[in-house]
């Protein structure tokens, strides 16, 4: 299970760097989409991995046999901000295509 | 809990919010009541904020929220430094909202909103003593400052912005990844409880907090704009309008603190002591340096003051990372006075280019969305001007100047001296020398093209209509002179301040005790 998720949040990462780095807005903001699912995945991985460990909401569980909720409190509240922000990113890359009227990161073509 | 006077400490954060709520119910025409609304507001953040500065002399106020426990709960810190920083913020927020009611609150849908919420932001990351709220406050500032960048419209300012928002989009993601990398291995984001939890830990857990920390400092490194995380900051800043662009200078204040505080903090003492100093003064002095540059080749004088951002945060972290008390005392005292001047720059640019360069405004493409703010409107807009605007805004100008590039007799002046001072006292390591030199070629670096900015603006005989300056404008401007002369009268009384909160910072343990062994009450 450790090799399946670190090669995820690898794929994950590797892809939306290489994404962030292309000229255009749109593959920016899907580059930026993509490297918040490894963050999560990564924060989510911080409370350890482990199978079938019950709910820390599970009545007469042993504390230690829980799995740690706190990760997953985190991960709910950075992935409602991330995708708020990126809904907000695409507005504003919108508006800067309709306004420059190209969809280079620049803002104009380069060679222009 | 019981009296209301210890509910002080959480004011700043709910006040704002709760103010910027109701600005969505009013409607968006009744400007008056909102303006009203949002001064009130920021006032009261002022007088809170001076409280704080008064009720911390003795020791930090910590405030549980909800009653919870640290390290469970979470808690809000007011110790010398946050009061001091929110104190500034209020200051500054006063006067941007005071200038911005001249018309530029009248530019964009939701300016006040957006410009509470932004307050209540940097309040909370100021106030906050928990690693993953202060990640919450942080966003909210953004979110919030993602909407005043792009207030106003226009093709330069949509550009700009959109850098803005990648970049610290991005920045938050490595926010995120080092709070959990800290969470994961030292299972804690209480930052008083990692302070003490930090020594004990062993082998790869330390490691991986070290990892953790660095990964973070990168996140607040890009916020406070160091070389090289910083490139976004001057094209962002210049094409802001003025108002926003001033209360954004307190924005990469908010990255400086954070570095101070948890450096401080977390590697005051203990095996890992001094981690990432180097690193620190490093970035510091090369931050000085290219904002030196950059104010040098500044084509116009908002760009100008966005390079004089950028050497203020390079000025705290070099003098934080030569390890000299003494020194940052003297840093955080040059700090607030050389926000609060860049801030009246800002202002100080607009009215100056204002009727002098046709706005550029980019081609409009929804019906009414995207035009010149000001298109329809000429410039009665701003109403009752203030004679001899001339030779006011002159002064104005001169005494930013001066503030910004450190020379006698104002407070920059003080606040750099107390810097060579601190360097001075102890062994004249090569690091002292370096960031003693290029200090001072800086304040040279700043002092050159700002008199050429002032000689152009003022001396040089132009066909130009005399600028106009609004009542309001005149007031947010005489306001943060009126700050930065007191910072000056009392350089004494405040630098001694400045001192007594370094002092405080280089004390953890007692940061600790307060936040973790006073609660049960």
């Amino acid at each position: 299970m450790e090799i399946v998720l670190s090669l995820g949040i690898g794929v994950f990462a590797a892809s939306g760097v290489w994404l962030l780095l292309r000229p255009r807005t749109f593959q920016v903001a899907l580059g930026l989409t993509l490297l918040t699912y490894a963050v999560n995945l990564f924060i989510f991985s911080m409370g350890r991995l482990r199978l079938d460990a019950p709910p820390v909401l599970e009545a007469g569980a042993e504390i230690p046999a829980v799995s740690d909720p706190v990760p997953q409190a985190l991960v709910l509240t950075a992935l409602v901000i991330s995708f708020a922000l990126t809904a907000l990113f695409l507005v504003v890359l919108l508006a800067a295509r309709g306004i420059t009227g190209s969809d280079h990161v620049d803002g104009s073509e380069p060679g222009r | 809990m019981s009296s209301a006077g210890d509910h002080l400490v959480v004011l700043p954060v709910v006040l704002p919010i709760a103010a910027a709520g109701l600005m969505l119910l009013l409607d968006e025409r009744r400007t008056g009541l909102k303006a009203v609304i949002s001064l009130a507001t920021v006032a009261v953040l002022l007088a809170t904020a001076l409280a704080l500065v008064r009720g911390t002399l003795e020791g930090a106020e910590v405030y549980r929220v909800g009653g919870w426990d640290a390290p469970y709960g979470i808690v809000l810190v007011a110790d010398r430094l946050s009061a001091t920083m929110l104190a500034l913020t209020a200051v500054l927020g006063l006067c941007a909202l005071t200038f911005s009611l001249a018309r530029w609150d009248r530019a964009g849908p939701r300016f006040h909103g957006l410009f509470l919420l932004l307050t209540m932001g940097v309040n909370g990351a100021f106030l906050t003593g928990d690693l993953f709220n202060l990640f919450v406050f942080f966003e909210v500032m953004l979110a919030a400052s993602y909407g005043l960048v792009l207030h106003g419209s226009g093709e330069t300012r949509i550009r700009a912005g959109l850098t803005y928002i990648a970049v610290n989009l991005i920045a938050s993601l490595f926010f995120l990844i080092g709070v959990s990398l800290i969470y994961g291995s030292a299972g804690t984001l209480n930052m008083a409880d990692l302070a003490r939890r930090l020594p004990a830990l062993q082998g790869t857990e330390a490691g991986l907090v070290s990892v953790g920390c660095a990964v973070l400092g990168i996140a607040f490194l890009i916020k406070c704009s160091a070389w090289p995380l910083g490139f976004w900051l001057p094209p962002t800043y210049a094409a802001a309008s003025a108002p926003s662009a001033a209360i954004l200078a307190i924005l990469s204040k908010v990255g400086v603190y954070v570095v101070v505080r948890l450096q401080t903090l977390l590697f005051g003492s203990g095996a890992e002591a001094g981690f990432g100093l180097s690193w620190l003064l490093a970035a510091g002095l090369a931050t000085i340096v290219y904002g030196t540059i950059g104010i040098l080749a500044a084509r116009n004088l908002a760009r100008a003051a966005a390079y004089a951002v950028m050497i203020s945060s390079g000025t705290v972290l070099a003098a934080l990372g030569a390890g000299s008390g003494p020194a940052l005392a003297g840093a955080l005292f040059y700090l607030v006075g050389s926000t609060l001047a860049a801030g009246a720059l800002f202002l100080l640019a607009e009215i100056l280019r204002r009727g002098r360069d046709p706005a550029t405004a980019g081609q409009a493409v929804f019906e009414d969305e995207y035009r010149d703010p000001f298109d329809d409107a000429d410039d009665t807009v701003i109403r009752r001007a203030v004679p001899a605007s001339v030779a006011i805004l002159g002064a104005v100008f001169l005494f930013c100047t001066l503030m910004l590039a450190g020379l006698p007799p104002l407070a920059g002046f003080v606040g750099k001296l107390a810097m060579f001072s601190g360097l001075a006292a102890g062994a004249l390591s090569p690091s002292a020398w370096a960031l003693i030199g290029i200090l001072t070629v800086s304040s040279l670096g700043t002092l050159v093209p700002l008199v050429r900015f002032g000689v152009l603006a003022f001396w040089v005989p132009s066909d130009d209509p005399d600028p106009v300056v609004g009542r309001a404008e005149f007031m947010a401007l005489a306001g943060l002179v009126v700050a930065c002369l007191a910072l000056t009268i009392w350089g004494g009384a405040g630098l001694a301040y400045a001192d007594r909160t370094v002092e405080g910072l280089a004390a953890p343990g007692d940061y600790a005790r307060a936040v973790l062994d006073g609660g049960a009450r």
